[in-house]
This record gives structure tokens, C-alpha cells and sequence, in this order.
């Protein structure tokens, strides 16, 4: 088992030097530069004094020097500094991180739950009304981009019915509590949740359909087990398999969600973030954030294969 | 096939749907009676009624006007990065597979990074640094999406490749090229047909999910994205619903129908996956 922990390590991190590499080059290389981000153009500065500001800032060092520079100071947990208010990268990427974590990981956990739990019933009661009504409302599901999703949700459940606060994480002038913050994140977790439910209830409900079919499944039943408990002991164990990855795969794309939901309901977390880092061509913010999301996704995707081979001894004992 | 094709009540629903949106976008001219960019400040924010089918904006231009202009903007936008990821997919999913090798692995170490990386975040940063714009968006949603059907078309002429008619071809003395683009990658056609179908679906989620954040296609060019981007408004968002709720619905009618004729294609060309 650890072995092939360490293992799936050793492939995360060339992947990881990979995408900060690619994204180096790519903010190095546009018209421009930091130099130009840092003091416009048109600002009030002579060319002696811009090139000195550039030697000042290394910025006249040859790119994969650059490049090396700014991977040792990151290792050494130093990512530069916001160039709106002078902030250390890793003390806004610090406060930021948990209010995204709250949001995604509640959103993730309702597309599980709700996502499986509406995939087997659906598979137990094939061709059934509720089957072919949530078959359409899957398709709904994943043709509605998460920032309509937000705009629609925002518009009924905060304004019109005023369920739910518009917007924050906590409301001003309240003392701040659980509570209150539950309030606050159940509507954007849920539209975030949206495009999971849909996707992983689609997968489970194939792959349910599939195990169903098979022979021991067929047994236990010939053995006297209720249906209830053939479904929930013998078949969802195997089904579930092939939606364990589904969940890993569809985390790119949850934060993409995320971005766009955090933007709608002012949530102060890492979207936001994001976002007033590339409005602004923030380039230590952009590659300071972008790392630590891609050393978030390769974790959610190690501990995704973990699920797995916990799940499916063949592969744990497997090449 | 066809008739099976025929057959798939979802895809014939959505094929359906999707011959709707585009005839109403192909004859906006002749649909709206005012043009997309006709502004009347004598009518600004206008409910939906006789003059306006869908109100006016702020500017008094037409709703309907601008919401059927905005499809022929997003649906070429669609298309066009569509080509561009199914020709650079094909293209280097196809050396992957035919030559393996060396290419092989750097191409599926490339499309590894880009599948596990979230597509928005490099979009937007892309788009951030280029700039907006109408034609860079289709650069950038084309450039960024060929991993996915790359691997597709790998993991096919994988396959294809040991077949006996590629011996056959081999032996007749085709060069390899010859063999890749003649003889296998034709093989590969339903996974291209599936694969580009759902992506155009991606590929205008992508457009308005930029336009929204203003990254994307640039006012006052409509497109469904920067329609919706009103609602980034307050007072837009909650007084004049009429402004971006058709946009909205363009897109999600649009999608939905393209996913479903994907979907009934996967199943007509492929009866084993997916039920």
C-alpha cells in the first residue's frame, strides 16, 4: 500500500513542475511582462529609471534562471508579494483557502451523497416515471453552467423568495456564528453541487445497471437476501468502483464552478481571489494561487486513487 | 444507422431543439424587427411587450433582437474552437498512437497536466493575458481543448493499428503517414463525430462563462455570455430580469440539445457503453 502511495507521489510532481513551468513561461512571455503590470506604459517613468527597476527586480536575468529563482524561494514557502497592496502571496492564498474549502467540500459531499443515492434508485426502478424524469434532469444538470446556476438561484432563492442571504459569508452587523455561516453557504453549495449530482447520478446509475446484470448478483437473490439488502450489500459496492473516479475527474471542473459561484455571491475565498489576480495581471498572485491549486487537485486526485485501491483489492496487489 | 439514430427518442428531441435555435439564429433578419445594435434611448429598460418581444436593454436595444444575434456569435465561437481542438487532437492523438514512442509519451504527459488542471483557471488566465475578444476566444477555448479528444483518438489508433488490413497496407508499401491519415484515423471517425459533438457544448459554456467575467467576446458584439454578464448588475440581476434571463435560456436549450444528440450518437455508434 505505501509503496504504491510513494508511487503516485513520484507522478504527481513532475506533472506539478510541469503546469508551474508552462504557466511561467506563458506570463514571461506576453506583450508586456510584470515590468509593464508592475508601472504601465504610459506612467511617469524614464527608461533609465524602468531598467533599473527591471535589474532591481532580476527581471533582466535570462528566463529559466528566473524560473529557478522563483521555484527555490517557493519551496522555501516565500511567493513573492500582491502587486495591488504589497501582501505576501502566501498570506492571501492563507486567508482565502478556507472559505473555498467550506464551499467546495460541502458542494462535493452533497453531489456524492445525493448523486449516488438518486443513481440507484434510478438504476433499481429502470424505465420507471422517476427514472426518465431524472434522466432529463441529469441533462439539465450538465447543460446549466455553474454562473447561470448562481444567477437563477441568486434571483429566486435570496431575492425574490428571500430564503437565503444574497451574498458573504457572514452578514454584517450580526454577531457571526455557525449557524449563520451555514445559512450563507447552503445555497451557493448546493448550486455548485448541481453539475456532480448530475454527472456522478448518471455514472452510478450505468454502472449500477451493469453490476445488477451479473451473475453473484443473481445468486444472492437465488439465496433468499431481500432486494434491499442485494442492492445495498452484493451490487453498490461493485458499482460504485467506476464512480469513485468520476468524482476525482470531475474536481477540475468543481473549481471551475467554484470561480464563478464565488464571484456571484461574494464569497471570500480563493475564486474571488483568483479572479482580482488576473483583472489586475497580478503575476505573483496568478502563480502563486495556480500551485497551490494544482498541489490541491493532485491531492484530490491521489487520495481519489487511494479510494480506489482501498476499495478494489486487485489493484492495491496488482502491478 | 440512421434509422437507429432515429429511433433514440432523447437525440431526436434534442436534434429537434437544435434545428429550432439554429433556424431562429440563421433568420434573426427576418425573426426581430430591429438589429442588434439599434439603440433608442427614448425606450431604455423597456418590459417585454408588443414593441419589444423581450424588453429593451439600457441602452433601448432590442432583447430578442440581441439575444438572436448573440446565438450566431456563440455558436460560431463554438464551431470554430471546436476545428481547432479536433484538428490539433486528431493530428497529435493520431502520432501518439500510430508511432507511440518517445512523441507518445510527451503528448500524453501534455494532455495528463491538462486534464487534471482546471480548464477555467488556465482559460481565464489566457484570456487575462491576450486579451478579449471575439476571435481570441476561439483561439483560446480551441488551443486549450484538443487533450480530450487527443486521447480519444489515441486509445483508438492504439487499437486500429494492429489490425491486418494496416499490415496489408504496410506491406503494399504506404508510407506511414499515408497509413495514419488514409487508412487508420478514418477508423477513428465515430469517436471524432461524438467527441467534437459534446464539445461544441463545452465550447459555449467556455465562451459564456468568459464573456461573463468580461474576458470573453466584447459588448457591443452580443454574445449569450456578455448578455448574461448584465446580470452581473445588481439592479440588472434583480429589476430587469428580461435583460439576461433569454440568454440564459438560449444557452441552456442550445447545450442541452447538443449533449442529447451527443449522447444518442455515443449509443447509436457505439450499443455497448452507456445505457
Amino acid at each position: 500500500m505505501w509503496s504504491y502511495v510513494l508511487r503516485r507521489i513520484g507522478i504527481s510532481i513532475p506533472i506539478l513542475l510541469l503546469i508551474t513551468v508552462g504557466l511561467f513561461g506563458l506570463l514571461q512571455l506576453t506583450p508586456g511582462g510584470p515590468l509593464d503590470a508592475l508601472a504601465p506604459p504610459e506612467a511617469p517613468l524614464s527608461p533609465q529609471a524602468r531598467a533599473a527597476l527591471g535589474r532591481a527586480l532580476g527581471l533582466d536575468q535570462p528566463l529559466p534562471v528566473r524560473y529557478a529563482e522563483w521555484l527555490s524561494e517557493a519551496v522555501r514557502g516565500n511567493l513573492g508579494y500582491r502587486s495591488d497592496n504589497g501582501e505576501p502571496v502566501s498570506q492571501a492564498i492563507g486567508s482565502h483557502i478556507g472559505p473555498t474549502l467550506e464551499l467546495m467540500g460541502t458542494g462535493i459531499l452533497i453531489g456524492i451523497i445525493v448523486g449516488i443515492l438518486l443513481g440507484v434508485i434510478s438504476a433499481v426502478y429502470q424505465y420507471s416515471i422517476f427514472d426518465m424524469v431524472l434522466t432529463v434532469l441529469a441533462f439539465l444538470g450538465i447543460s446549466l453552467p455553474a454562473f447561470l446556476a448562481g444567477l437563477l438561484g441568486l434571483y429566486f432563492f435570496s431575492i425574490q423568495l428571500g430564503w437565503f442571504p444574497s451574498g458573504g459569508i457572514t452578514t454584517p452587523g450580526t454577531a457571526p456564528g455557525l449557524g449563520q455561516n451555514l445559512m450563507h453557504l447552503v445555497l451557493p453549495a448546493l448550486l455548485l453541487s448541481i453539475n456532480q449530482v448530475a454527472q456522478i447520478m448518471r455514472y452510478t446509475r450505468a454502472s449500477m445497471l451493469e453490476v445488477i446484470e451479473q451473475d453473484y448478483v443473481r445468486t444472492a437473490r437465488a439465496k433468499g437476501a431481500g432486494s434491499g439488502q442485494v442492492v445495498v450489500h452484493h451490487a453498490l459496492r461493485n458499482a460504485l468502483l467506476p464512480v469513485i473516479t468520476i468524482i476525482g475527474a470531475s474536481i477540475p471542473n468543481l473549481v471551475g464552478g467554484a470561480v464563478f459561484l464565488e464571484a456571484i455571491f461574494s464569497w471570500p475565498g480563493m475564486g474571488q481571489l483568483f479572479l482580482t489576480a488576473v483583472q489586475g495581471r497580478d503575476y505573483s498572485l496568478i502563480m502563486g494561487m495556480t500551485l497551490i491549486l494544482a498541489i490541491v487537485v493532485l491531492l484530490a486526485n491521489l487520495l481519489t486513487d487511494l479510494a480506489y485501491a482501498a476499495a478494489d483489492p486487485r489493484i492495491r496487489y496488482g502491478t | 444507422m440512421i434509422s437507429r439514430f432515429a429511433r433514440h427518442r432523447m437525440a431526436m428531441a434534442g436534434a429537434v431543439l437544435l434545428v429550432l435555435v439554429c433556424l431562429a439564429v440563421i433568420l434573426a433578419p427576418l425573426l426581430a424587427r430591429q438589429g442588434a445594435d439599434a439603440v433608442n434611448l427614448f425606450a431604455q429598460n423597456q418590459r417585454p411587450g408588443a414593441g419589444h418581444l423581450l424588453g429593451t436593454d439600457s441602452e433601448g436595444r432590442d432583447i430578442f433582437a440581441r439575444t438572436l444575434y448573440g446565438g450566431r456569435v456563440s455558436l460560431i465561437v463554438g464551431v470554430a474552437a471546436v476545428l481547432i481542438s479536433l484538428g490539433i487532437g486528431i493530428l497529435l492523438g493520431g502520432i501518439a498512437g500510430y508511432f507511440r514512442g518517445g512523441w507518445d509519451w510527451v503528448i500524453m504527459r501534455i494532455t495528463d497536466v491538462a486534464m487534471t488542471f482546471p480548464p477555467v483557471v488556465i482559460i481565464l488566465t489566457v484570456a487575462a493575458i491576450i486579451g478579449p475578444g471575439l476571435w481570441n476566444t476561439v483561439l483560446i477555448i480551441g488551443l486549450l481543448n484538443w487533450p480530450i479528444p487527443g486521447r480519444l483518438v489515441r486509445a483508438r489508433i492504439l487499437s486500429v493499428r494492429e489490425y491486418e488490413y494496416i499490415d496489408a497496407c504496410r506491406a503494399t508499401g504506404a508510407s506511414s503517414w499515408r497509413i495514419l491519415f488514409r487508412h487508420a484515423l478514418p477508423n477513428a471517425v465515430d469517436v471524432i463525430v461524438v467527441t467534437g459533438t459534446l464539445g461544441v457544448a463545452n465550447a459555449i459554456l467556455l465562451e459564456a462563462g468568459m464573456s461573463f467575467l468580461g474576458l470573453g467576446v466584447q459588448p457591443p458584439t452580443p454574445s449569450w455570455g456578455n448578455l448574461l454578464s448584465a446580470a452581473n448588475q445588481l439592479n440588472v440581476l434583480v429589476s430587469y430580469p428580461w435583460q439576461w434571463v433569454p440568454a440564459g435560456v438560449a444557452v441552456v436549450i442550445t447545450v442541452l440539445s447538443i449533449n442529447l444528440i451527443g449522447d444518442g450518437l455515443r449509443d447509436v455508434l457505439d450499443p455497448r457503453a452507456g445505457r
